[in-house]
C-alpha cells in the first residue's frame, strides 16, 4: 500500500486509506452526532407548527422554561466570580498546594450528577444536617429552587476557571506588573490588562458553563421533587412528558434545549477561530523572527 | 474537560520565568485565594464531606449489605463493563476523527470539528430521548435493525450507546492538539530509513500521541461511569440487567433508604477520586513527554 505513496509524498498515505479513513470518521459522526440531533428536531415537527407551539405554551412548560432561567441566571455569575477569583489566584502567584487547589477545583467534573444532587440532599434535607433547623425557620432548600440552584451551581462549578487558568499562566504577569509600575490599582489592571486578554477565553468559558446548567439533568433531578409548575427545570419537563407518552411535546421542549446546544457549538467555534485568528496576527508581528517565536512555544 | 479548552494545551513553562518575584507586585491574593477557598468550601468540599460524614454514621454490616447486595453489584458489573466498552470504542473512533480533522482536507471540516463538541453541549436528557428515538423498535434505525434480531435499545447495548454518545468528545479534544503540534520530521526520517507507513504510525506517530490518548480514555471512562440522563431513557433499567449504579442511588432515595443511597455514593465518589488521580497522573506523563519531544 505505501509503495505508491512512498515516491510522491512522503508524510500521508495512499489516496484510497485517506478516502476510506475520513469515510469511516464522517460515517461515525453522522450516525453518533448528526442522527440524534436531527431526529430531536424531526420528533418535534411530526405533528406540525402548531402542536409543536402548543406544547410550548402549556403553563407547565412555560414556567419551566422561566425555572431554567432563573437557574442559569443565578448559577452562571456566581461561577464567573468564582472562576476569575480562581484563576487570578492560580495563575498568577506561586504557593504551596497549588497542585492540589487545582484539582479541588476539577473535582466536581468527576462526581456523578446524581451525587452531586445527594450530597444537598443530605445536608438540607428533612434529614440532613440542617434538615431540623430549616424546617423550624420554614425554609425550604431542597424539592425547592434554591436546591435546583445549589446542585446546578456545583456541576457546572470548574467550567469557568478551567478556561481561564491555563490562558492566564500563558500570558504571564508582565504586563499587568508593568501596569502596577505605571501606578494602576488591583482593580484598574483587571479591568483594563488581564480582561481584554481573557475574554475569549471567558465568553468561551461563559457560554458551556450556561449550555450546562440549562440542561443538568441527573443532579437537579435528585433535588428537585418533580413539583409541576414549580420545582421543574426544562430538562425534567422533557423527561416527565416522554414517561407519559407525550412524545411530541417532549420533543418540542428538547428542541428548544437542541436549539441552545447548536446556538452555543455556533458561538464557541466563532470564538475559537478569532481567538485563533488573533493569535496567529500577534505572532506574525515581528516578521524578522517568526521561527524564533515558535522556539519559544 | 480540560479537553475543551482552546484547541492547544497551554503551555504553563512560558509564564514560569516572570512569576516569581510577582507576589510583591500585583494585588489581590489574599483577597482572590480567600474567596475561592471560600466558595470551594462552601458549594463543593462542606457538602461531599456530609456524604462521607453519613457514610461513618452506618455500622460497617449496614454499609457492606447496602454496597455489595446481588442488585447493586449488577449495576456495577453493567456501569463498569458499559463505561469500559464504550471508552474503548471511543478510543479508536476518538483517534481516527482527530487524525482526519488534522491530517486530511474535506468539505464542510469546520462544522464537522464544530460538531464533535455536541455531547459537551447537549443536555444529556434530549441526547437520551433522541437516541432512543433512533433505536428503539419502531425508530428511524431500529425499524431496520429489530428485523436482522439487532436490539440496540431498553437492554445493556442502549447503556454501551449513549455512554459512546457522551465520551466522545474526550478523546478526541485530547489527541487533536498533540496531533497538531507533532513533528513532521520525525514521520520524513521515519520514512527515509525505510519505514512504511505503517510502520512509521506504529512506531513514531502512535507512541507520540498514546499519552494523550489514555488521558483521553480515562476521562471518557470517567465521566461514562457516573453518567446519568442519557442513559436512563435508553437502559429500560431492568434491576439486574440494565440498571446503572446512579439509576440504583436514586431508587434508594426514592424509597427513603438515604443510609443505601449515601453508602453506594460513597463507593462511587471514592471510584471518582480514583479516576482524577489516574488522570492527573496521565496529564503530568503527557506534559512531560511534549516538554521532552
Amino acid at each position: 500500500m505505501s509503495d505508491l505513496s512512498r515516491k510522491r509524498v512522503v508524510t500521508t498515505e495512499a489516496p484510497w486509506v485517506r478516502y476510506t479513513l475520513t469515510a469511516v470518521a464522517l460515517a461515525f459522526i453522522l450516525l453518533f452526532l448528526v442522527l440524534p440531533l436531527a431526529a430531536v428536531f424531526a420528533e418535534a415537527s411530526r405533528k406540525g407548527l402548531q402542536a409543536f407551539i402548543d406544547a410550548l405554551r402549556e403553563p407547565d412548560a412555560w414556567s419551566a422554561i422561566k425555572l431554567t432561567l432563573i437557574t442559569a441566571a443565578i448559577a452562571v455569575p456566581m461561577n464567573l466570580v468564582f472562576g476569575i477569583a480562581a484563576a487570578w489566584c492560580i495563575a498568577k502567584y506561586e504557593f504551596r498546594g497549588k497542585a492540589f487547589l487545582t484539582t479541588l477545583v476539577d473535582l466536581p467534573f468527576s462526581v456523578s450528577p446524581v451525587v452531586a444532587g445527594l450530597i444537598y440532599v443530605l445536608m438540607f434535607g428533612a434529614q440532613g444536617w440542617f434538615g431540623p433547623w430549616l424546617a423550624a425557620h420554614n425554609i425550604k432548600i431542597v424539592f425547592a429552587v434554591p436546591g435546583i440552584v445549589l446542585a446546578t451551581i456545583f456541576v457546572t462549578f470548574p467550567f469557568i476557571a478551567r478556561e481561564l487558568i491555563p490562558l492566564m499562566q500563558a500570558q504571564g504577569n508582565d504586563e499587568e506588573q508593568a501596569a502596577i509600575v505605571l501606578g494602576a490599582n488591583g482593580w484598574q489592571t483587571f479591568w483594563h490588562v488581564t480582561l481584554p486578554n481573557i475574554k475569549w477565553g471567558l465568553i468561551y468559558g461563559v457560554i458551556l458553563c450556561n449550555a450546562r446548567a440549562m440542561g443538568e439533568f441527573g443532579a437537579v433531578s435528585v433535588v428537585s421533587g418533580h413539583i409541576r409548575g414549580q420545582t421543574n427545570t426544562m430538562p425534567l419537563h422533557v423527561e416527565i412528558l416522554y414517561n407519559e407518552y407525550q412524545s411530541v411535546a417532549a420533543f418540542a421542549v428538547a428542541s428548544l434545549l437542541a436549539l441552545l446546544a447548536v446556538v452555543t457549538l455556533a458561538i464557541k467555534s466563532v470564538v475559537q477561530w478569532r481567538h485563533e485568528r488573533e493569535m496567529k496576527a500577534a505572532a506574525e508581528i515581528p516578521p524578522e523572527r517568526p521561527p524564533a517565536l515558535k522556539e519559544a512555544i | 474537560m480540560t479537553a475543551a479548552s482552546l484547541g492547544v494545551p497551554l503551555p504553563g513553562g512560558a509564564a514560569a520565568s516572570s512569576r516569581g518575584g510577582s507576589k510583591k507586585v500585583l494585588p489581590g491574593f489574599n483577597l482572590t485565594l480567600g474567596y475561592t477557598l471560600l466558595y470551594l468550601s462552601l458549594i463543593v468540599l462542606i457538602p461531599l464531606s456530609a456524604l462521607v460524614f453519613k457514610t461513618f454514621t452506618l455500622s460497617s454490616a449496614q454499609f457492606w449489605a447496602a454496597i455489595a447486595s446481588p442488585r447493586v453489584l449488577a449495576s456495577y458489573r453493567l456501569t463498569f463493563g458499559a463505561s469500559l466498552i464504550a471508552a474503548v470504542v471511543n478510543a479508536v473512533f476518538g483517534l481516527l476523527v482527530a487524525w482526519v480533522l488534522v491530517r486530511y482536507n474535506f468539505p464542510g471540516k469546520k462544522v464537522v470539528d464544530a460538531l464533535v463538541d455536541l455531547p459537551f453541549a447537549l443536555p444529556t436528557a434530549v441526547a437520551g430521548i433522541a437516541l432512543t428515538a433512533l433505536l428503539a423498535g419502531n425508530g428511524w434505525l431500529g425499524q431496520y435493525l429489530e428485523p436482522l434480531g439487532i436490539k440496540l435499545a431498553f437492554n445493556p447495548n442502549g447503556v454501551v450507546i449513549a455512554l459512546i454518545f457522551i465520551g466522545l468528545p474526550f478523546v478526541v479534544r485530547t489527541v487533536q492538539p498533540v496531533l497538531e503540534d507533532s513533528e513532521r520530521e520525525l514521520e520524513e526520517a521515519a520514512m527515509c530509513l525505510g519505514a512504511n507507513r505503517w510502520q512509521t504510525f506504529i512506531h513514531v506517530i502512535f507512541p507520540s500521541v498514546a499519552p494523550a490518548l489514555l488521558t483521553g480514555f480515562a476521562m471518557a471512562f470517567a465521566r461514562a461511569i457516573g453518567e446519568y440522563g442519557s442513559v436512563i431513557f435508553i437502559a429500560g433499567n431492568v434491576p439486574m440487567v440494565s440498571e446503572i449504579t446512579p439509576l440504583v442511588i436514586i431508587g434508594k432515595l426514592e424509597q427513603y433508604d438515604y443510609a443505601g443511597a449515601t453508602a453506594v455514593a460513597t463507593v462511587m465518589l471514592a471510584m471518582s477520586f480514583l479516576l482524577l488521580l489516574v488522570i492527573n497522573a496521565l496529564q503530568g506523563w503527557q506534559r512531560r513527554r511534549s516538554g521532552a519531544g
